[in-house]
């Protein structure tokens, strides 16, 4: 820490004149007073300092990350020891437990429970790759209509009375067209506008919400039309392990691949050319993580349906906490993801008589905070 | 003299009859345009508005395919090099623009080891060291932790000619590098560019200030508004006829003697 203190204390470079100087001394001051650690954070502060010796790991960006992760994972390992054990229905999961107690817990509690972390997860992760790679913080999931399509492609499949892996497949398909569809039409309109591509986005969802709609018409009212509907609505109630299973595998193999080329989300997100300037085959790479997070999309609603706002708010709650860049940013979004949708289903699970769908309490959480959002970036808007 | 050491200098751009037309565009932007840059040499590139300078920079960047004519790169056709290729040897400096993401200085910079690395690869320490090397000498590593959409547009200007830098390239193409900036910025960016070639970078640079090829010497390029390009040396082909033409203004050429050099004015205001 003192070292860094003393490389901004040294000369400020040739660029400034001396009131500017003055006023970057200062502002930089206060940085280096927010940067102390406050009371509440001498553990995070501690923490960050013990990582060094441990990890060798001599950069404060890195280092703030990696603890910040881990942090954010125990968090995760934690609510879920304790979500396990939570509910109508009380379970304690570290004493005794009879055989209904056993089979409750691993037929019920822990396929819910694995679902909400790993939908969380995966919701947060494409939002946040989605904004990256179309250099859009106004974007996600379902704002691009790619939720809506994965939903359309799975309802075709239940209409079809195909098995699980083709609705799984048909729903990536789905999600595919509806993002290819929002990207052609600020394309073929010529705007490359952060708004043009919501509006693209709300164009496709709409579209493809009507598409849901004729096929729940011409559904079979007796079993088809319930299932489409449960798709639709969102929910955790009736996850199975066979059914998480099949689409886990698709969905880890995606986000890994994600992961491991974080960085180059940073380089996307600054356009087109500067992109390719720095080497990137644009095309080549940006399709690759939009057929990712369109997997990852469409494996969540597989499992849950559409929920809403997870792909959009826990992006930029994760930015705001870590930062930018993409290396720290997307593992931070699958775990924050993970705990904020286990919490948020938890809730579900306990508030009130019967259970809640749990696209009311995300949204009540997440339009608020979309509206902030819109707010704080009102200058960069246009 | 020079002249005779520049011939045994390295070619690293050679343009043949290079011609461009944007699909569907009314008119030709770049007619048989043809230009050598060597190790070390400055080409200014001066051209009315819409005239094709940035056309011109993005075609030698591999951003557009010329329709007629060839690009070379150290000796290999840009058409068939790959982007990582090109990167590797031409590092671009856009016009100031703002990015979505308010990305830290010292990330942003380190970008610029893009070209160096594999798809699974991210930036270490060497690069990072690179990066800081590269922050200390332009004497700008103060704004390492700072949020790029924070600092001034003269800084933003900095950061992305240090990115340029830590790209390790043999050119570097600057699109219009001093508008956006104040009077004291232009001059700083100049000469930072200036210092540049006596490292032995190549550059060329566009501008719609023709006072500032006149300051950076060396080749001057000017592209009409029919995509036909004259060049030369800076001090011979910047005639007040020439200037005139192209900016249909009248424009005078004044030596000043306190500073050995002409200046360009518009008299008639």
């Amino acid at each position: 820490m003192k070292k860094q203190f003393f490389l901004w204390k040294a000369d400020t470079g040739w660029l400034f004149d001396k009131e500017e100087d003055l006023g970057i001394k200062k502002k930089r001051e206060t940085q280096e007073k927010r940067r102390e650690p406050a009371d509440g954070g001498l553990f995070y502060y501690y923490a960050i300092q013990n990582f060094y010796f441990v990890y060798n790991v001599n950069d404060m960006d890195t280092r703030k990350g990696l603890v910040t992760n881990i942090i954010f994972f125990a968090v995760l390992l934690c609510l879920m020891a304790l979500c396990l054990g939570v509910g109508k229905y009380s379970l304690n999961i570290f004493g005794e437990m009879s055989d209904m107690d056993i089979n409750m817990l691993l037929g019920v509690r822990l396929p819910r429970v694995l679902a909400a972390v790993f939908v969380g997860a995966a919701l947060s992760l494409a939002g946040a790759v989605y904004q990256g790679v179309f250099k859009n913080p106004l974007v996600s999931p379902e704002f691009l209509g790619i939720s809506t399509g994965a939903c359309v492609g799975a309802a075709v499949a239940i209409l079809m009375s195909f098995s699980a892996i083709f609705i799984q497949a048909f729903a990536f398909l789905g999600g595919i067209s509806a993002v290819t569809l929002t990207l052609l039409i600020p394309k073929a309109l010529k705007s490359s506008s952060n708004i043009m591509l919501v509006l693209a986005g709300i164009i496709v969802g709409g579209a493809m919400s009507s598409v849901l709609g004729f096929i729940k018409y011409i559904a079979d009212p007796e079993t088809q039309l319930a299932s489409i509907t449960y798709w639709q609505m969102g929910s955790f109630a009736y996850v199975d392990m066979n059914s998480l299973l099949y689409v886990l595998p698709f969905a880890i193999a995606a986000a890994f691949l994600i992961l491991a080329m974080s960085w180059w989300v940073d380089i996307l997100s600054l356009g087109e050319n500067e992109a390719q300037m720095l080497g990137v085959s644009v095309g080549v790479m940006r399709g690759v993580f939009i057929v990712c997070a369109t997997v990852l999309t469409a494996s969540a609603v597989c499992i849950a349906g559409t929920i809403g706002w997870v792909g959009l708010v826990i992006p930029h709650l994760c930015r705001m906490i870590v930062g930018p860049a993409n290396r720290v940013l997307l593992p931070s979004a699958c775990f924050l993801g993970g705990i904020f949708l286990l919490t948020v289903d938890t809730a579900t699970r306990l508030i009130g008589p019967a259970e809640m769908p749990i696209s009311i309490l995300t949204g009540i959480i997440g339009a608020p905070f979309y509206a902030w959002l819109l707010y704080r970036q009102r200058s960069r808007l246009r | 003299m020079t002249e005779q050491m520049n011939t045994d200098e390295k070619i690293i751009y050679e343009a043949k009859d290079v011609s461009f037309t944007y699909p569907k565009g009314r008119r030709q932007i770049l007619d048989s345009v043809s230009l050598v840059l060597k190790k070390g040499e400055i080409l200014s590139v001066l051209g009315a508005n819409g005239a094709g300078k940035t056309t011109l920079l993005n075609c030698m960047a591999g951003l557009l395919k010329p329709d007629h004519g060839s690009i070379e790169l150290c000796g290999r056709n840009t058409k068939e090099m790959t982007a990582k290729e090109i990167a590797g040897k031409t590092a671009y400096v856009p016009q100031l623009h703002t990015p979505a993401f308010d990305y830290k200085v010292g990330d942003f910079v380190l970008m610029g080891r893009a070209p160096k690395k594999g798809t699974f690869e991210s930036p270490g320490e060497e690069d990072k060291k690179i990066a800081s090397k590269v922050l200390k000498e332009m004497g700008i590593e103060h704004l390492s932790d700072r949020s790029y959409i924070e600092i001034s547009g003269g800084e933003r200007q900095q950061a992305l000619i240090a990115r340029a830098m830590v790209q390790e390239p043999e050119v570097i193409l600057f699109d219009e590098p001093t508008a956006h900036l104040d009077f004291g910025n232009q001059h700083r960016v100049l000469d930072m560019i200036r210092k540049m070639t006596s490292e032995g970078f190549a550059i060329v640079i566009t501008t719609h200030n023709p006072d500032h090829a006149l300051m950076l010497g060396g080749k001057t390029a000017i592209i009409d508004s029919k995509g036909k390009m004259t060049q030369g040396k800076a001090s011979e082909i910047l005639t007040e006829e020439r200037l005139s033409g192209i900016y249909d203004t009248d424009i005078r050429l004044i030596y000043i003697e306190e500073i050995d050099r002409k200046v360009c004015v518009m008299p008639d205001f």
